[in-house]
């Protein structure tokens, strides 16, 4: 009787994400085998045709490009981060109902729109621009657009409320009064701050970085929107493939790679975080 | 015992990094110069325009119901699957909770890619009913983990008191377990809301050609010359999203 009530509960979610999120995964490794086809679905047969193209087209400037980014991104949102989860967690109540809701409105503001603010902002044009040109910090001439910098800075904008949002989550949890027990065995603020603060809420740093770098491999609208042609990433490559030259197979195999690609730090994780468990005693 | 404000300083300059942009476009969409370099003056010329562009209030209602269709499925599936793998121990919730938490860190592209592989292969022609599978497929992941919390908190002998006073199993879920569970639900219903309401990439893959969604119009707007009427439109969905957010805090405060 529970099994029956446990599969007729379960079924319709299971179904649902069986049918349109692990077949259509496995779908796009399978597609990368086939050969591909003018009207932009995929050929008859089996091939390795596109595994040859994608070993000649040359994408490791590209993929090293994508994931440099991300680490850069990633390093940077969460030594942001870090100090400002660990100032919401200390104010007062009324205080910290603000302060997460002014981080919750950017990161529910739609993401078009934050670039589309960051493109007005950093324009020739642009507000920011003219402010820095008229406070004399930067040439008549500065390009702030279109450049890896302006990928970065948009990139960090759009991952920074999650990995702010992540680390509050472990150090809410975290019991604050170590901190003054450090203090109080003569260690300075900045010790305190690095040696038990970080360390108690590591589990929340680990998957920040994770969720920051995952996120920021997949990102192809902010180098398409601020970023230069030499800016592109590996996921641009991806929408290129599909809807320039409409080839599928190739897509869905560099596709494939950024599967594996995420796979990697989602696995590093959970060795990670089974190891840690074991750490803890009964 | 002194505390150092190096912290402090960090929030409030990544406070006004979050909030700079955002207030800019605000004090734009008001500007009469187009690129809003200077202060040519106040206006309402922008918000007039947006108020005839006829294409941007069609993608509007094509966004508004497929995040309202979309939302309502994800809140009865994330719902079902939340009190499934909260309930039940097995391969099967094994293998349950990993699809659903999958695509919490599966980013966006590769579900367009793998969607739109999928929906070509099988000859599905792209339009509305594919960008609500699309939708539904990646928030239903948000419900399951905000429905999964609230049951955490659930005291669960509250049902068992239901039984004993007669209740059979589908009434005391009814009248016990869902209602007490519907702040949560809701709470992932908003979510998943907005989350469709936001979401470019994947409806970029899946949406087909003639079914624009807000950001899609958006994005091809910001690549022609109407960029003043993109400051008044983001101007107004800033403004529903504070809304929106305060509404959400409210709400969680009244039934924490």
């Amino acid at each position: 009787m529970s099994r029956r009530r446990e599969f007729l509960l379960t079924l319709p979610p299971l179904a649902w994400m069986m049918a349109f999120f692990a077949i259509p995964a496995g779908l796009v490794i399978l597609m990368t085998f086939r050969p591909s086809d003018l009207r932009g679905g995929m050929g008859e047969g089996w091939s390795l045709e596109t595994l040859k193209a994608l070993a000649e087209a040359d994408y490791l400037p590209v993929v090293w490009r994508t994931v440099w980014m991300s680490a850069l991104t990633m390093v940077i949102c969460v030594s942001l981060a870090l100090p400002m989860a660990f100032h919401t967690v200390r104010v007062a109540e009324t205080w910290r109902r603000w302060l997460l809701l002014l981080i919750v409105v950017p990161f529910l503001t739609n993401f078009i729109i934050r670039i589309f603010a960051w493109k007005t902002l950093l324009h020739p044009e642009g507000t920011l621009t003219q402010f820095l040109i008229r406070c004399g910090l930067v040439a008549e001439d500065v390009m702030l657009l279109n450049n890896a910098g302006a990928v970065l800075l948009v990139l960090v904008y759009t991952q920074l409320p999650f990995a702010i949002l992540t680390i509050f989550a472990a150090a809410e949890k975290f019991e604050f009064h170590l901190l003054d027990a450090a203090r109080d065995l003569g260690a300075s603020p900045w010790q305190a701050f690095v040696r038990v603060f970080v360390p108690g809420v590591r589990r929340g740093i680990l998957s920040a970085c994770v969720m920051v770098f995952v996120c920021s491999l997949g990102q192809y609208v902010v180098p398409q929107f601020v970023g230069g042609p030499t800016d592109e990433m590996l996921a641009n490559k991806i929408t290129q493939r599909a809807f320039g030259d409409r080839n599928l197979p190739h897509a869905s195999a560099l596709a494939a790679c950024l599967m594996l690609a995420v796979l990697v730090p989602l696995l590093i994780k959970a060795i990670v975080s089974r190891l840690s468990e074991k750490e803890v005693p009964p | 015992m002194k505390r150092s404000c190096l912290p402090s300083l960090v929030t409030l300059a990544v406070l006004v990094f979050f909030f700079a942009p955002l207030v800019m476009l605000v004090v734009n969409s008001f500007n009469a110069s187009r690129f809003g370099g200077e202060w040519e003056g106040f206006t309402w010329q922008w918000y007039e325009r947006l108020w005839d562009a006829e294409e941007v209030w069609d993608a509007f209602s094509i966004t508004l119901k497929v995040a309202v269709v979309s939302s309502i499925t994800a809140m009865v599936l994330g719902t079902l699957a939340a009190y499934a793998l909260h309930c039940f121990r097995s391969w099967l919730q094994n293998l349950h909770s990993m699809l659903v938490t999958l695509p919490l860190v599966m980013p966006d592209i590769l579900m367009g890619m793998s969607l739109l592989a999928f929906f070509l292969a099988l000859g599905v022609e792209l339009g509305m009913a594919t960008i609500w599978i699309a939708h539904v497929t990646f928030c239903v992941s948000f419900v399951t983990m905000v429905v999964l919390g609230r049951l955490q908190d659930f005291d669960f002998t509250l049902l068992d008191a239901a039984r004993d006073l007669g209740a059979s199993p589908r009434v005391a879920a009814g009248k016990v377990l869902v209602p007490l569970l519907l702040p949560g639900i809701l709470a992932g219903g908003l979510l998943a809301f907005t989350l469709s309401i936001d979401d470019y990439v994947i409806t970029f893959f899946v949406s087909g050609p003639g079914n624009t969604t807000l950001p899609l119009r958006v994005a091809s707007m910001m690549k022609g010359r109407n960029l003043p009427m993109i400051h008044a439109l983001s101007t107004l969905m800033i403004a529903s999203t504070f809304l929106l957010a305060a509404l959400a805090f409210r709400l969680q405060r009244r039934y924490a």
